[in-house]
């Protein structure tokens, strides 16, 4: 840590806008935190009084629940709202709504909405942190950071890493966080998966796009497969789940060109046989779990954090 | 009719005449007077402007704006769109049809056309190429064009079918009428801002170029082999101005504008979601946006048009995904086109040319020149003045316009018409 470092975020928008330090402030002051969640009593009262309101546009059991366990954890008040997106084109918009969640002073607001930049635009309406736990295609920091957590505890690094994100980057706000963050740890990322899948503009950032499995796997550190989202299929971006298998998915065979240590990483929940082999999603370099675990503490980092308790 | 107006020592730009230099001009009875002819006899009465270190330019015509009525007032209506057109210098404007309802009938045409008796700027309906512009059946463009009705165009919405398009050019061709496209294929088009690196950092669904030019080619092809005309609108990418360079450089009867935002921004104005940078097309990236200024200095493009698109908080603040298209242009134009002149992309001929002379002709209306005894429409710009566009002196009822807070240089400091002073900055 450098000297004189300062959390300044009021918000956690994105991965984009934090540096590296922020990045290893958050994930260092998580790890502080993970042990509280392998006591018996699991609560410390650091956030007693906090009022946090879980706005959820889209619905996410697992992030929502993930949000909810670190706040309670830390003993903060919590209130989920599921507002259906239609809701608000009859209507109210999403400033209406912030407006009126404003105004019963919430300390922080956890947003997932479908649309990209919704937690930006609330942020500027609402006197509340704001969180963004998924927007649209955009990003899903918490998500991004728990990845980086979960590679930094089993690698004890983040940089000179060769990350490898198998699969649909397109629609994938997982994928960008990630991209984004092991980057800038000074990480290299590689992506493959298909044409149709993959946004323009990749390399500007940096990123190597691959054209076959080995390229991408080769040697990797870190083997990421994201979740083929089956309600995409309107748009004719795949012929079939069936040659997706073959061609994009993970099997024992694709992990054994990776590093012998690489880590098998995936945001969940799994399309197991789609996207990612049975075996290999529960086999030894699986770290699946350690990702659901990290991703309370990383949580309870960034609540405790965006309340200015840097 | 109004006193006679002097306008003096201003540097006088009309390249329909392929003038350039310091007089005087004086306008007698909404005309031009004969600068050759002796001085007024009743000079007493004569108002007088003084137009040193200024220039005095044919009445800037804006080719393609919205003006909501009727419909949408709540936006816009010809009243405060005409007076936001003055204020911008400009003398006429042409209206696109998609309001509610559609101007695809002699009805809607009368409104609009009654409503502009009483506004400060000259307005040119286009009417639709279909009813409703459903793309299905022509509109009466005989009718149309007897009452008033300048050009015709579904803008806002592309022509899918193009038997009906091929069958509008032909039909337009026997009423004299002017086609405009907006280019724009539709299965390509299904996203909220340019596909490229910002669209990927951002997570918003991208529009490719190729979705205007494979449109811009087609409407090219018809015109080329039925021997008609066609103009495209609002052109925002470099493959577009390609193809539109190459047809008339065979002689195809092809016209196209661009619009200022297209010169001046890029996609990178999208970031933070900024809804004042949606609109369609989109803003492309910085390759197109040096295809646009080159474009406008070899001749592809024949006018800057604004593509003026008032829309009220309503509809921009929401998620970016939910927000509508466009923004105001017609008080930016000026000052961002000038700006085009001191980088030295074109010079002051040129920019009168596209903001005047051209539009003049391509709709087939009056203004365009300063010649003895054409209409008295008039802009004196100073193109020096400097200052702030804050949303408090945005003329328009609306206020989406992503230059806000931006320092712009140079303005129209009197806007004239038919001899009438319709804005002055005095
Ligand atoms: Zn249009």
């Amino acid at each position: 840590m450098t000297t004189g470092y300062f959390f300044s975020h009021r918000h956690i928008l994105d991965i984009e806008h934090l540096s590296a330090d922020d990045i290893d402030f958050i994930l260092t002051t998580a790890e502080s935190f993970k042990e509280i969640s392998a006591r018996p009593i699991k609560k410390v009262p650091t956030l007693r009084g906090n009022t946090i309101i879980n706005l959820f546009f889209e619905p996410s059991t697992r992030t929502r629940l993930s949000f909810e366990i670190a706040a309670k954890r830390m003993s903060a008040d919590t209130f989920n709202i599921s507002a259906s997106t239609s809701s608000t084109t009859k209507g109210e918009t999403l400033i209406d709504t912030a407006r009126n969640i404003s105004a019963m002073n919430p300390d922080i607001i956890i947003i997932r909405h479908s649309f990209s930049g919704a937690p930006h635009m609330l942020s500027q309406y609402v006197n509340a942190a704001v969180i963004n736990a998924g927007d649209g295609t955009h990003e899903h920091p918490s998500q991004g950071l728990l990845d980086m957590m979960t590679v930094r505890q089993h690698k004890k690094r983040l940089n000179d890493l060769k990350i490898a994100i198998i699969g649909d980057i397109l629609h994938s706000r997982v994928a960008h966080s990630d991209i984004l963050g092991f980057l800038r740890m000074g990480s290299e990322v590689f992506v493959y998966g298909p044409g149709t899948l993959i946004p323009p503009g990749l390399q500007e950032l940096g990123v190597t796009v691959c054209s076959s499995m080995k390229e991408a796997v080769q040697d990797a550190d870190v083997v990421m497969t994201l979740r083929i989202q089956k309600e995409r299929q309107n748009d004719p971006l795949l012929p079939s789940f069936r040659e997706y298998a073959s061609e994009y998915g993970v099997t024992a065979k694709v992990a054994s060109w990776a590093r012998p240590d690489a880590l098998i990483m995936h945001p969940g929940p799994i399309n197991r046989g789609i996207e990612l082999m049975p075996d290999v999603a529960d086999g030894p370099q699986s770290v699946i779990l350690d990702q659901v675990t990290n991703g309370v503490a990383v949580r309870m980092a960034l609540l405790y954090l965006v309340t200015g308790n840097s | 009719m109004p006193a006679p107006l002097l306008i003096k020592n201003g540097r006088i730009i009309d390249p329909a005449n392929t003038v350039d230099c310091v007089r005087d001009l004086l306008i007698v009875d909404g005309r031009i007077a004969d600068p050759t002819a002796p001085p007024h006899s009743n000079s007493s009465k004569i108002q007088e402007i003084d137009a040193e270190g200024c220039w005095v330019v044919p009445g800037l015509i804006d080719m393609h704006v919205h003006l909501r009525e009727p419909g949408e007032e709540y936006k816009e209506d010809i009243l405060s769109g005409t007076r936001a057109a003055a204020a911008g210098g400009f003398t006429a404007v042409a209206c696109m049809p998609n309001t509610k309802p559609v101007n695809d009938s002699r009805a809607v045409t009368a409104l609009i056309l009654s409503q502009a008796e009483k506004a400060d700027a000259r307005v040119y309906p286009v009417a639709a190429i279909s009813k409703n512009s459903e793309g299905s059946a022509l509109t009466e463009f005989g009718e149309l064009k007897a009452n008033g009705v300048v050009a015709v165009s579904d803008d806002g919405l592309p022509v899918r079918d193009s038997q009906l398009m091929r069958r509008a050019m032909e039909y337009a061709d026997d009423h004299d009428l002017l086609v405009i496209s907006h280019s724009e294929e539709p299965s390509l088009s299904n996203g909220v801002m340019n596909e490229g690196i910002i669209s990927t950092r951002l997570g918003l669904k991208g529009i490719p170029t190729a979705a205007e030019s494979i449109m811009v080619y087609r409407e090219i092809a018809l015109a080329e082999c039925l021997g008609k005309r066609v103009h495209i609108a609002h052109v925002s990418c470099s493959m577009s101005a390609e193809l539109i360079r190459s047809a008339k450089a065979r002689g195809v009867r092809v016209t196209a504008e661009t619009a200022p935002h297209y010169f001046t921004l890029t996609d990178e104005a999208v970031m933070g979601y900024a809804t004042n940078a949606k609109m369609n097309p989109p803003l492309r990236a910085e390759k197109d946006r040096q295809a646009i200024r080159q474009g406008l200095a070899d001749g592809t493009f024949d006018a800057i048009a604004t593509d003026h698109a008032p829309h009220s908080m309503l509809e921009k603040e929401v998620e970016f995904d939910r927000a509508m298209n466009g923004i105001i242009g017609l008080e930016t134009s000026l000052p961002l086109s000038l700006s085009l002149v001191r980088e030295g992309v074109i010079d002051e001929q040129k920019l009168v040319e596209l903001m005047s002379m051209n539009p003049a002709r391509i709709l087939g209306i009056e203004g365009g020149t300063l010649s003895a005894g054409a209409v008295a429409d008039v802009t004196v710009i100073n193109p020096d003045l400097a200052f702030t566009y804050t949303e408090e002196q945005v003329v328009s009822k609306s206020k989406n316009s992503p230059f806000l807070g931006e320092k712009l240089q140079g303005r129209a400091v009197y806007t004239i018409m038919g001899g009438r002073i319709t804005h002055s900055l005095a």
